[in-house]
């Protein structure tokens, strides 16, 4: 199954994303585990530096801005 | 234009008379409100299309391996243009720290951060004039550049918190990968340019009224010269005063520089007027509350200090040369 990961410290944005990501998954009709980050030595792992950022499978797809939910279902 | 549009709305269409305070209150009100919102919106879209070949990790790739004269200065200027938001503090911090940089040298990119941005440049130049602005900015910069120089001779790097400190040690042999600068088309930069220009303008925008609120209130209120009368600057404790009211009143500079125009023109010494707004603007609870994440609370102490510390002395400097 598909992992997503937000990584975000808690901020306002970082909410918005993790929102996005739901709707995404559940309009793409897709399975995945989708947790929320927010342990900083974790997303220093990714090398992450501006929040909040999308993590698939050990991949960071995108950091720094919240992504729309269209968009987001399009990378699925 | 503007400035018919505002005498035409509080005079003819409520009736207000000029000279009448409720109506000069008003007035400048929509006035200064409605040149800042076209100032903005133009601005930041403009300035998001180049923006965005700007991101943070290119940053700390340029940063990384200068040499440390160039890089204080550099830091402070990179932290005036990136785009970043303040949540970002902490990963940005720990980033730097794990390629390497110095704690000074991230910190100056820290500190300058919130005081100097494009959106308090633009509301500078437009209400108080090119020489405050290039003042500010040039007082941004410094307090970035000293301060980061200042915690690197005291070592600031033992007093981070314990995995702080490892991924700073881990960085310091540490060879960065250089980030190749993307290839933007002008749809990309459009694209960025108009999401940054919703995200920013849909966050400030109520900063704007508040500010220029207060302003207008001051504006309208209180008595001209009211401040040169009680708050000259021969008083000399006015100023750590100023400061240490700034603490605890946490804005943004969006906030504050409309009721800076404000008290400037109410005869507010200049110096006074700017160590209080850098303070509200740079040394708030909720920044320092998020950095204790990384630093012990002797650091967090040491840097609050110095702040309060150098917009006292720029105050009373600016006090005694204007």
């Amino acid at each position: 199954m598909m992992k997503l990961e937000i990584l975000g410290t808690g901020c306002a944005k970082c909410k918005t994303l993790y929102d996005n990501v739901l709707q995404a998954v559940h309009c793409a009709g897709k399975e995945a585990e989708i947790v929320k980050v927010e342990d900083i030595p974790t997303i220093m792992k990714y090398g992450v530096m501006s929040t909040p950022a999308l993590v698939r499978n050990g991949t960071v797809l995108f950091s720094g801005k919240v992504v729309s939910a269209s968009e987001i279902a399009g990378m699925l | 234009m503007l400035k018919n549009f505002a005498d035409y709305v509080t005079f003819s269409l409520l009736g207000l008379q000029p000279g009448q305070q409720l109506g000069e209150a008003l007035n400048f009100f929509i006035y200064d409100t409605l040149k800042i919102f076209f100032l903005l919106i133009v601005m930041i879209y403009l300035i998001g299309l180049v923006r965005v070949s700007l991101p943070v990790e290119r940053v700390r790739s340029y940063l990384a391996g200068k040499h440390r004269l160039i890089g204080y200065f550099l830091g402070s200027v990179f932290g005036a243009i990136t785009p970043f938001c303040s949540c970002s503090s902490i990963p940005v911090f720990l980033g730097f720290i794990s390629a390497g940089i110095p704690v000074g040298m991230t910190m100056a990119f820290l500190l300058t951060s919130p005081l100097i941005n494009e959106i308090a440049v633009i509301l500078l130049i437009s209400l108080v004039g090119w020489k405050i602005t290039l003042m500010y900015v040039l007082i941004g910069l410094g307090v970035g550049i000293f301060g980061g120089m200042f915690l690197d001779w005291i070592k600031a790097e033992r007093l981070l918190q314990g995995f702080a400190r490892k991924i700073y040690e881990d960085g310091q042999h540490t060879q960065l990968e250089a980030v190749e600068a993307k290839r933007l088309t002008f749809k990309d930069r459009h694209k960025f340019a108009k999401q940054e220009l919703s995200e920013v303008f849909g966050r400030i925008w109520v900063w704007v009224i508040v500010g220029v609120g207060i302003g207008a209130a001051l504006h309208g209120f209180v008595p001209d010269n009211w401040f040169e009368a009680h708050l000259s600057a021969g008083q000399w404790w006015s100023v750590p005063v100023a400061t240490l009211i700034g603490i605890p009143l946490y804005s943004n500079a969006t906030a504050v520089i409309p009721v800076m125009e404000s008290l400037i023109m109410k005869g507010l010494p200049l110096g006074t007027t700017m160590a209080f707004c850098m303070s509200t603007v740079a040394a708030s609870f909720p920044e320092f509350v998020m950095l204790k994440q990384v630093m012990q609370w002797r650091l967090l102490a040491i840097v609050f200090l110095m702040l309060l510390f150098a917009f006292t002395i720029i105050g009373w400097l600016l006090n005694a040369l204007y």
